[in-house]
């Protein structure tokens, strides 16, 4: 019944633009150029005035729709069969009403329960009939009266501007209310979780065991919460990811930029933006299945004993993943530096290598950062590989042949399994992932910087 | 560009166009072709640059003044798909030859462009480039005296010895044109080539500009394009006009300009196309 509503609604906005249109041309006698905005714009205005009230009260309708008919469902119920009970017990009651509503039956409900039932299956459709006339009233109310507004002079172009503003607004604040209210969750969880952890341990302390909670029956928390070790797995992965993707992604850059034939770069560049494409799990795989043991039988064979979680084969496939990210920023970059730059150096002799290094990479830096910079956000925030390729248990070194671990796999063990959320171990997630996401926020705010500042320098 | 089949230049003539004996000749040119791609830029110019001295290139936009320009220290090298042939011999050694070092032949022959580029560093760093990556000096006394001297000579030292350290961008465009100048000097080339160095700039900046080039050709061989007739006219001593890739006239830029006798250079001085 409710699927009335859309229909009707896109056949009255069809209605509304054709007929404003025309309208428009009626108005003038067919002489199109002495109307003020052209006959689209009328169109639009009757349209947008049809379709947007009746949507608006449609989402609101049915958003409280639900609690209000709970409300009165509440008060119609016999005062016996109510009273004394308290906030949880009263859901129950009304989900046992509705599923009754709906045709489920559980056991033997009471004559009291199924009249309520009875009832709330008719406010249901009778709501739902209330919002079909409401909501066609608004829209024939509105196509009446803006379609009258048409006029030779009348503004209707400057109308719906304003109105593709509102929407542009409305669409950038849902992106903002939603990054605010991930903030907000992962704020309240965190503080809930240093209402049990200290934020100096948390924040410096070097001893990191959440799965052994000692608790015996009494309130303080259990296990240790240090989470330096963590940040340090998490450094030391990322540090080998970059010392691996920076050389790699910025020669790659040089060449595809300033060396490769037309043909050479046309074929490279895509094959290299593949791996970007790649899922991370598939190098997850391959870190597990095929770096990692082939380092352990490289360390065997010259007698070095090569975890086979170690660090390096975490973050070397890491780094791999991050070769497309900086050869991608670093050949724009490079490439965006102007040709009279160029032309330039080589005009006083400069050689093309002195060239590269003396005029473009200073001229490209901030493009360059600004990838760096994302590329070290993405090896801190990234999970996949770390979670089959890193290890679980949090040791406080800095050898990138033992195994270590990081925020993302921590946060992943610590909510896998039986999560109570009065338990610093679950908790401690939420605080990981807030540091995470301030540490991650703090270098793409840093990247949008300099990369917006190197676009200064030639615009 | 062809290193074979080149036969020794000893003629001093241009087109009919004979310079006094006595005159040194800096770079003699001969049946020079450029095309790029399939189309071909520029038809058998012959021309000769005698030492100390302006010669300007004019014509109409499109004409190839700049495609030969840049032949002179093979920019056009830089270009996929630039092509050139002929012959062209500074001071007797044919430049595209194959035993000629494109970076040791750029340090000779200077270059300034039509919009001023600094290089994204310092005023001093600017200059003292060239000079660093030539081993031009010694210590860093003798590149300290390189690059005031450069300034000197380019009419920028006054106005920015109190901040060498400055970014070159941030100064004006006729600065930045004399710091690129500047910049030329310091590498201590014997030809300068300048590609309308002026045409971005405002009018004061081109009379100092201008004024600067006739200083310079006490100690540099310069070669201008110019769309502007009237700047050719006062920095010249000697003029070749160009047109649809050929080189039409060349002579003491006083009988080009009072005495064509070519009609097409007429019409072009006179104003009747380009």
């Amino acid at each position: 019944m409710l699927s009335i509503i859309p229909l009707s609604l896109a056949a009255l906005v069809l209605v509304a633009y054709f007929g404003g249109k025309n309208r428009a041309v009626a108005v003038v006698a067919g002489r199109r150029s002495t109307l003020h905005s052209r006959p689209l714009y009328h169109g639009t205005y009757v349209a947008v005035w049809v379709g947007i009230p009746a949507l608006l009260l449609s989402l609101v309708w049915l958003f409280l729709q639900g609690p209000v008919i709970d409300i009165l469902l509440v008060r119609s119920l016999p005062s016996d069969l109510r009273d004394g009970l308290d906030g949880s017990q009263l859901q129950l009651l009304l989900s046992e009403i509705r599923s009754l509503a709906k045709g489920s039956v559980f056991g033997n409900p009471t004559a009291e329960v199924i009249a309520a039932a009875e009832r709330y299956k008719a406010w249901q459709v009778l709501a739902g009939w209330a919002l079909v006339v409401s909501s066609l009233a608004i829209s024939i109310a509105a196509l009446v009266i803006t379609r009258n507004h048409i006029a030779k002079r009348f503004y209707a172009r400057h109308r719906v501007e304003q109105v593709l503003d509102w929407l542009m607004i409305a669409c950038s604040t849902l992106a903002i209310l939603t990054t605010l209210g991930i903030v907000v969750s992962l704020s309240i969880e965190s503080l809930r979780f240093f209402d049990l952890v200290s934020p100096g341990e948390f924040l410096f302390g070097l001893n990191w065991e959440p799965q052994i909670p000692i608790r015996k029956g009494q309130v303080t928390a259990g296990g240790a919460f240090g989470a330096i070790p963590v940040y340090l797995g998490t450094l030391l992965i990322a540090l080998i990811a970059m010392l691996v993707a920076i050389p790699v992604g910025l020669l790659s850059a040089i060449y595809l930029a300033e060396y490769s034939s037309k043909r050479a770069r046309a074929i490279l560049k895509p094959l290299l933006e593949i791996l970007a494409g790649i899922p991370t799990v598939v190098y997850g795989f391959f870190a597990v299945l095929v770096v990692a043991p082939a380092l352990r039988n490289f360390g065997q064979i010259v007698g070095m004993d090569i975890a086979p979680n170690s660090a390096l084969a975490a973050g070397g496939v890491m780094g791999i993943m991050l070769i497309p990210f900086i050869s991608s920023f670093s050949d724009d970059a490079i490439s965006a530096v102007p040709r009279s730059l160029r032309e330039g150096a080589y005009g006083l002799g400069a050689t093309k290598g002195e060239t590269i290094v003396d005029i473009l990479l200073p001229a490209a830096l901030p493009g360059i950062m600004g990838g760096v910079l994302l590329a070290v956000s993405r090896a801190i925030g990234e999970t996949m590989i770390v979670v089959m390729a890193a290890g679980i248990i949090a040791s406080l070194t800095l050898n990138p042949l033992e195994p270590v671990t990081t925020v993302t796999v921590q946060i992943v063990t610590l909510l896998i399994g039986d999560s109570e959320f009065d338990n610093p171990k679950t908790l401690a997630a939420f605080a990981l992932g807030l540091v995470l996401f301030l540490a991650t926020l703090a270098l793409n705010v840093l990247a949008l910087r300099f990369t917006r500042k190197y676009r200064e320098q030639y615009d | 560009m062809t290193g074979d089949n080149i036969e020794p230049i000893d003629e001093i003539q241009t087109d009919g166009f004979a310079f006094p004996a006595e005159l040194p000749i800096k770079i003699k040119s001969r049946n020079v072709d450029v095309s790029y791609g399939d189309k071909q830029a520029l038809f058998g110019v012959d021309l000769d640059i005698p030492a100390n001295h302006v010669v300007a290139l004019i014509g109409p936009s499109g004409c190839g003044k700049s495609t030969y320009l840049r032949c002179l220290n093979r920019m056009n090298d830089v270009i996929d798909i630039a092509r050139v042939s002929g012959n062209i011999e500074l001071d007797g050694v044919n430049i595209y030859d194959d035993t000629i070092d494109v970076v040791e032949l750029r340090a000779r022959i200077g270059m300034v462009f039509q919009k001023p580029n600094p290089f994204p560093k310092s005023i001093f760093d600017n200059v003292a480039y060239g000079p660093r990556i030539h081993g031009i000096a010694n210590d860093k006394a003798e590149l300290e005296e390189i690059v005031v001297t450069s300034l000197q000579k380019a009419g920028l030292f006054d106005e920015v010895k109190d901040r060498l350290g400055d970014s070159g961008i941030s100064l004006s465009g006729g600065q930045q044109q004399r710091l690129c100048i500047a910049r030329a000097i310091a590498t201590r080339p014997e030809v300068i080539l300048m590609d309308e160095p002026a045409s971005a700039l405002d009018p004061i900046a081109t009379a100092v500009i201008e004024e600067l080039i006739d200083e310079l050709r006490q100690n540099f061989t310069i070669v201008i394009v110019t769309h502007s007739m009237q700047q050719a006219a006062r920095v010249s001593q000697y003029t070749a006009f160009f047109h649809l890739g050929y080189l039409v006239e060349f002579g003491d830029t006083e009988a080009i300009f009072t005495n064509p006798t070519d009609k097409r250079t007429q019409d072009y001085i006179t104003g009747r196309f380009g």
